[in-house]
């Protein structure tokens, strides 16, 4: 059941304007989109993140469906409760969306999440990437790409991206999928698509941010955009353990559909530390990996054949 | 019909959870609460009891889902020991702040470097600012009466914090004792259905728990100090009327023997306190005035109860089975508190006995009684804290 055409979704709103987050938030623009996808009849689960922010302060907030905000590593377990008792008290029918930063999953987060996930936990696990301990002020965390300028990696990051799709995979849960704020129709596609399956769902969601990332906050869905068209983010869904790509990743399956990375690099201040040497190493591993999403793709193979 | 069972403290502890039908338990395994989460685990397999037992993967998740259950509107429980509970430190405070009436066995075990499995009170004791009610229990019969107990306490209207239901390990927890379990229809009567201040809800959505500025944060933290004083006070009222219904009372806050005319009151937590009634017996057999207190809730601190048992005696000994590194163990140092500005305040002598599982038997605290009975005049060096049973 595809979302055709953004004017589908329903006009409610459950995120409220007047909300903290940052001009041109990527997540804020997501979490309004997830909540628009799926209606009231949800429980968010929010672990201390950009989102605790963005809710607003005692006595109000921001957000139109009831919200727990928990500890920062404990999300997954939280829901796990959450999930217990409302099958105990019979109401089925509400969904439980842990609602986290990359912080709270890849990193503190990660033991939780790996325990809920083993245990089926039936919920839905939106990871909001904005590459970086964004509410803290843009520290580094195990998300944050090689060479990011960060608060804490002052000269650029020395380690990878922590592939954190591909962990969630390897827990044999039903349904993972990566998506891209930039890309809202196929973001509340698989939002919905998840809701219909029992288990754990797990989407992890790049969401630019102009604050860390270091560029104009009017060029967010911009920036979203090129992370998808330079493939270094790619939309795809591991369903049952098959890989398929999504459609407007699928379209840069050949290496000259796909611009050259430093369209995305040089438009993010977080990125000017980066050499020559080190964008070109970057389109290799980049090119390595849509070298195996095309081999995968094509016989809609077992996500294993993604790890070396 | 009253049932006889004979069963480890641990088993009943299961056995309580079973009764108080509780709806989730959540809990990680940790030496020697293990066999609290066993039971349980074989209740809810067998059918036995109507529940959802979450296998956690770490102590700190075993508290957040139980938060995440209780909010959702259900009973819950849990249990752990020493770093077990300490590991959940930040989320005993999450639970105290959201006003969850969670109950949580906590099988009393030292704490490291280095390892040790066997009890003392540091693990609970160091969490009594959590805003976590604490009862200690003295034997297998007060475990299962305690924790039914906790649930009337926790879900009342006027209290809503969260309760720790302490009991010393392997002293209790695996030793097989005979208790008298309540008929289930009784404790329904008592126990009525799960109720707490909020709950998550579609038609009545709020964000609980988010970021209070310090213009209200102070207000939230005097209502959990209220809640606490309210629980003072219905805590004897609920004993009284669990005593009325099923036989068993404890007293309320603290559990006295014999301090009525008593010269020396011995001041104990836990099975110590079992243990000072013998010492109580042969001491009062040589024709010696003593009488023993035992504090059976910690938190809140029944200083009322502590100031009437120092107007009607000479000499107060505390038994700590704890120490607080750089001060003293903390039931000498609040009793010392609550009576600092009385008139005519008895001495208060503070012993560290029993750290790490030393046997404190009835004969050691006779020592303990017969050194507190020579201190009319204090030195300085016979006013301080001892430690009990030191090697040298």
């Amino acid at each position: 059941m595809k979302t055709s055409n953004l004017k589908d979704l329903p006009k409610d709103e459950y995120l409220l304007k007047g909300h903290a987050a940052c001009a041109g938030c990527g997540p804020a623009i997501s979490l309004r989109l997830l909540l628009k996808a799926l209606g009231k009849n949800v429980f968010l689960v929010v672990p201390a993140c950009c989102t605790t922010v963005i809710q607003g302060p005692y006595p109000f907030t921001s957000c139109a469906v009831p919200l727990q905000n928990i500890l920062f590593e404990s999300t997954g377990a939280a829901a796990s409760g959450i999930v217990a008792a409302l099958r105990q008290r019979h109401l089925e029918d509400v969904t439980v969306v842990g609602w986290a930063g990359d912080g709270g999953t890849v990193d503190i987060g990660i033991q939780a999440l790996s325990g809920a996930a083993e245990r089926g936990t039936n919920f839905i696990y939106v990871c909001y990437d904005n590459e970086a301990y964004g509410n803290t002020g843009m520290q580094r965390s195990g998300a944050t790409p090689y060479g990011a300028w960060t608060t804490t990696t002052p000269n650029g990051k020395k380690e990878r991206k922590k592939d954190m799709a591909l962990i969630m995979a390897a827990h044999r849960i039903p349904y993972v999928a990566t998506a891209c704020t930039s890309y809202p129709l196929d973001f509340v596609t698989k939002l919905r698509k998840a809701r219909e399956i029992q288990g754990t769902k797990y989407i992890h969601l790049l969401s630019p941010c102009p604050t860390g990332w270091r560029y104009d906050s009017s060029k967010t869905v911009e920036m979203g955009r090129l992370a998808v068209t330079t493939g270094v983010w790619a939309l795809y869904e591991i369903e049952q353990g098959k890989f398929k790509l999504s459609s407007p990743s699928e379209r840069l399956i050949n290496k000259d559909r796909r611009k050259h990375v430093n369209e995305y690099f040089s438009r993010q201040g977080r990125f000017h530390g980066l050499s020559k040497e080190e964008i070109e190493r970057i389109q290799k591993w980049v090119d390595e990996d849509w070298e195996k999403y095309r081999k995968i793709n094509a016989d809609s193979s077992t996500f294993e054949n993604l790890i070396e | 019909m009253a049932q006889e069972l004979i069963d480890t403290a641990n088993h009943i502890a299961g056995y309580a959870a079973k009764a108080a039908r509780v709806k989730v338990v959540a809990a990680y395994p940790i030496t020697p609460q293990t066999t609290v989460v066993e039971k349980i685990a074989d209740f809810v397999e067998s059918g036995e009891m109507d529940a959802e037992y979450i296998r956690v993967e770490s102590e700190h998740s075993a508290m957040v889902a139980c938060i995440g259950a209780a909010a959702t509107g259900v009973r819950t429980f849990t249990a752990t020991s020493s770093h077990g509970l300490a590991l959940m430190h930040e989320a005993l405070h999450w639970a105290s702040g959201s006003r969850l009436p969670i109950v949580m066995a906590v099988v009393n075990r030292a704490m490291g470097a280095p390892w040790s499995i066997w009890p003392d009170f540091s693990d609970s004791l160091s969490q009594r600012d959590t805003g976590w009610i604490q009862f200690y229990c003295a034997d297998n019969q007060e475990v299962f009466d305690t924790i039914i107990q906790a649930y009337k306490l926790c879900e009342d209207e006027s209290v809503f914090l969260p309760v720790m239901v302490c009991l010393e390990g392997f002293i209790l927890s695996h030793t097989y004792a005979s208790i008298m379990m309540p008929e289930q229809s009784e404790i329904d009567k008592f126990l009525p259905q799960y109720r707490s201040g909020w709950m998550l809800d579609v038609d009545r959505p709020y964000s609980h728990g988010n970021l209070v500025s310090p213009e209200w944060y102070m207000e939230f933290r005097y209502m959990i100090q209220e809640a606490m004083e309210k629980a003072k006070r219905l805590i004897p009222r609920i004993d009284k009327d669990y005593a009325q219904r099923f036989g068993n009372g404890y007293g309320g806050l603290i559990e006295k023997y014999m301090c009525e005319d008593a010269d020396l009151v011995l001041l104990t937590m836990g099975t110590i306190g079992s243990e000072a009634k013998l010492s109580v017996d042969r001491l009062r057999k040589q024709g010696k005035k003593v009488g023993s207190a035992r504090v059976r809730v910690f938190r809140p601190f029944p200083t009322e109860e502590i100031r009437d048992i120092a107007k009607n005696t000479r000499i107060i000994a505390t038994i700590d089975r704890h120490i607080s590194f750089g001060m003293e163990g903390f039931l000498a140092a609040e009793t010392k508190a609550s009576i600092f500005d009385q008139e005519d305040a008895p001495i208060v002598k503070g012993f560290i006995a029993g750290l790490g599982g030393r046997d404190v038997t009835s004969e050691t605290i006779e020592r303990m009684a017969e050194k507190s009975l020579k201190l009319t005049n204090l030195t300085k060096t016979e006013r301080e804290t001892e430690w009990v049973d030191l090697k040298e």
